[in-house]
């Protein structure tokens, strides 16, 4: 019944084949189903994403669009300064929210297409917009150097 | 003057490295004792000039000296003494500096405690120290020179980010840079044997207690910044699986498995080729980690500035070191004897798997860490990997190494008895089941995962408490022989039993927090109450007050428990640094053993002031948990096997007989 050093080893290196290969089809199943796919409102405009496909949108909140409504509601637009999509979120805002800054909010598109957001993503500080909002306005070329001190 | 000395210091610091890192690699190959003594004086003085340096800057920040870079951006004169010095580190060439000093205080511990290592393994692992440190302070010279002066002088500095202002967080990156820098050793070790080819039982000894030390600041590193995050962001959560988590993260996983399959070198002399690989592997991902943070590829509040410079520097650094590591492991490993047999069911195969599950676990984190940063490359497309992928992924692969680690501790080596481990765990596993039941019943409706990961919490203490149960015969019926014998139980002992008992307790506050937390939204207005958890909360309103150097907007809560008659004041704020006019949040926080009753005030509206309002359920437990682990790993270390020169006495001892 004693197995031989080989068979030990290979009986050993199988389990860990087994259990890589497990890992490894999970992981591109979890890649597959939960991954979110970032856009400006010019983008989804050209991709003609519908309602119900959940991404993250990113730009500037337009000046002069944020409008509180009832309770926690509220409604602001955000611009590349090409495109501009209406958003709604309820809930409380992050502390660096401003009109004229970068923001990353993630939700889906309404039958009238307006962007729902659950989640409007917070800075960390001052000196920085999100890198993915920084680089979509760098590609749109309103990016004004100094925009990003330090 | 002081910052013209601290950098002069940092350019003789590079010098010895150099010293350091060539005269006794060459004196180890040749078999030259004199060169080989290079070793210990140039790591000790390459620490003290570094300390001099780390000493000058601190200076610099104490006195706020504005006509230097970094203290002109990262200080104020009217900020609190502890975060002037704090400040030293809150900034990406201060915090550069901290690294190469922890760097250097361990290759300058090897040094000065490791009198009873042979003189080449010795010279070689403290060569290899320095060549990490040669790298580094090319980098701070070269790219991240935190000595740069402004000229004309600002009156006035910039201000540290508030948000990092805070007690927990001035400790956090001196903690996590020890585990981090700490896996440098291990890595040391790994090379050093590789380039003399031999692998023993005393070098496992000799490499576990560092990597325990490292993994202790790692974990309690981690744990720092994540119970910052849960109070500072107000956004009520612990873990949001940022890349920049996931980067100190990674080489938890990985130090965790090196922790466990060293002790299988130790005692039974298998798996060395493994162990090495993972020494290598873990101060890798310490690198990527540095490298994923300090680049700027990733945006985060640790990215302190995006400079492609630095990014391309420290990728050189990471290509250099495991490429090189790595060339070197295919080269020798092939030529390292294989070790002790061991049948399918033992303690080593238990081990085997424990390493697997980590090391799987931490590919798939590192692949959602990753994955963005290549798509972007390769196609373009701008994604994000969140939380769900993390919590699947993870979740599933480590759920089953949960299952089995209390079977560890009670399986013999060599050949082991699966039966006789599960009568022994019998209790433990009722527990366990009782415990689940509770959990389903009380928490109707609630998701079954739940329940069962309840079950696995309880199942690991139980686990944990077993084994120290059997070990000291506690089922002899003779108390006094028990206590005699847990009384005589190696501290490794109960380091294990501590370690895991504490990753049962942190797992039954994960499953709490997750499953049944409790959030309401809502604008109030002073009288206005609300019930949460059994609680009543009410407003009691809101008034401006002046900090040292901010201004707050205080709202006073009062907090009521169901049938109690008593009431607690609450106090959260919406504060503005004055220096920046950056907003935050300060929470208000009340811990119960039950769960974190946790406020925020968000915007004034028209109709009131919105407040959050959370019922973290057990989230205390994530952090009792980790201090047990962190205490696990300090008994451990205490073991008398780890002191200063016990292998020494070993080797006579086996000499003797």
């Amino acid at each position: 019944m004693a197995m031989t050093r080989k068979q030990r080893r290979s009986s050993l290196i199988v389990t860990a084949l087994v259990i890589l290969g497990a890992a490894v089809g999970l992981v591109l199943f979890a890649l597959e189903d939960t991954i979110v796919f970032f856009y400006t409102p010019s983008e989804v405009a050209e991709k003609n994403i519908g309602p119900g496909q959940r991404f993250r949108l990113g730009g500037l909140v337009a000046e002069g669009s944020v409008i509180r409504g009832q309770g926690t509601t509220i409604a602001f637009s955000v611009t590349d300064t090409d495109k501009t999509l209406a958003v709604n979120f309820e809930g409380i805002l992050p502390d660096l929210f401003r009109e004229g800054q970068g923001v990353v909010a993630e939700g889906k598109l309404n039958a009238s297409g307006t962007f729902v957001a659950d989640t409007v993503l917070a800075k960390h500080d001052e000196n920085y917009m999100p890198k993915e909002v920084a680089d979509a306005l760098k590609k749109k070329g309103v990016w004004k150097e100094g925009q990003e001190s330090q | 003057m002081i910052a013209e000395f601290g950098h002069f210091v940092l350019i003789l610091a590079l010098t010895c490295a150099v010293l350091q890192s060539t005269l006794p690699l060459w004196g180890a190959h040749t078999g030259h004792a004199g060169m080989m003594r290079v070793a210990e004086p140039a790591a000790l003085m390459q620490f003290l000039l570094i300390g001099l340096s780390f000493a000058a800057l601190t200076h610099t920040f104490m006195v706020s000296d504005f006509s230097l870079k970094v203290v002109w951006a990262n200080s104020h004169s009217a900020k609190p003494m502890i975060y002037k010095i704090s400040g030293v580190w809150g900034n990406h060439e201060g915090s550069m500096l901290l690294w190469v000093l922890i760097l250097a205080l361990f290759g300058g511990c090897v040094a000065a405690f490791g009198g009873n290592l042979p003189q080449d393994l010795r010279a070689r692992v403290i060569a290899v120290q320095g060549m990490i440190g040669v790298a580094f302070l090319l980098f701070i010279l070269g790219t991240s020179n935190p000595f740069e002066r402004l000229n004309p002088a600002p009156l006035e500095g910039r201000g540290l980010n508030p948000i990092l202002q805070d007690p927990a967080l001035a400790i956090h990156p001196p903690l996590l840079y020890t585990g981090y820098v700490g896996l440098s050793i291990a890595f040391a070790f790994a090379v050093a044997a590789l380039i003399s080819g031999k692998v023993d039982a005393a070098w496992a000894r000799w490499v576990r207690p560092w990597t325990l030390a490292a993994w202790m600041f790692l974990t309690a590193g981690i744990v720092m910044g994540s119970w910052w995050a849960y109070y500072e962001l107000g956004w009520g959560g612990w873990w949001f699986w940022d890349p920049v988590e996931n980067a100190s993260f990674m080489p938890w996983l990985i130090a965790t498995a090196l922790l466990h399959s060293a002790i299988v070198v130790e005692r039974r002399g298998a798996l060395k080729i493994w162990t090495l690989l993972l020494s290598v592997l873990a101060f890798s991902l310490s690198l990527l980690g540095t490298f994923l943070v300090r680049s700027g590829v990733l945006t985060s509040v640790h990215a302190f500035a995006t400079d492609p410079q630095r990014g391309v520097f420290i990728l050189l650094i990471l290509c250099v070191f495991i490429g090189g590591a790595l060339a070197l492991f295919a080269l020798r490993a092939p030529t390292l004897k294989a070790g002790g047999l061991f049948a399918p069911i033992s303690r080593e195969t238990a081990l085997v798997l424990n390493n697997l599950f980590l090391t799987v676990s931490a590919v798939a984190v590192l692949t959602g860490t990753l994955y963005p940063l290549l798509l972007e490359a390769l196609t373009g497309d701008k994604i994000s990997v969140g939380p769900p992928y993390f919590n699947l992924t993870f979740g599933i692969i480590v759920l089953p190494l949960l299952v089995l680690v209390p079977f560890g501790p009670f399986l013999s080596w060599k050949r082991a008895d699966v039966y006789g481990a599960s009568q022994r765990l019998m209790w433990a596993a009722i527990l366990a089941l009782i415990a689940a039941c509770i959990a389903w019943y009380a928490m109707r409706g609630g998701p079954v995962l739940a329940a069962f990961g309840i079950g696995i919490g309880v199942w690991l203490v139980g686990g944990a408490i077993s084994e120290l149960a059997w070990r000291s015969k506690l089922t002899s019926g003779d108390l006094a022989l028990s206590w005699a014998r847990f009384r005589g139980l190696p501290r490794s002992a109960f380091g294990t039993a501590l370690a895991h008992a504490g990753v049962g307790i942190m797992m039954l506050g994960i499953v709490g927090v997750t499953a049944w937390k409790q959030e309401i939204v809502l604008v109030m207005n002073p009288g206005d109450s609300r019930e949460i958890a059994g609680m009543t909360v009410t407003f009691k309103g809101e008034a401006p007050r002046r900090g040292p150097n901010y201004r707050d907007i205080v709202g006073t809560f009062e907090m009521r428990q169901e049938g109690s008659t008593e009431t607690e004041i609450l106090e959260t704020s919406k504060r503005v640094y004055i220096p920046s006019q950056q907003p935050t949040s300060e929470v208000a926080i009340r811990t119960f053993l039950s769960g974190d009753l946790y406020l925020v005030m968000g915007d004034k509206v028209k109709e009131g002031r919105t407040v959050r309002i959370y019922f973290n359920p057990l989230i205390p437990w994530i952090w009792i948990g980790a201090v047990f682990m962190f205490f696990g790993a300090v008994v451990s270390l205490s073991d008398r096997r780890y002191r200063v020169g016990a292998p020494k006495r070993a080797r006579a001892r086996i000499a003797e007989a």
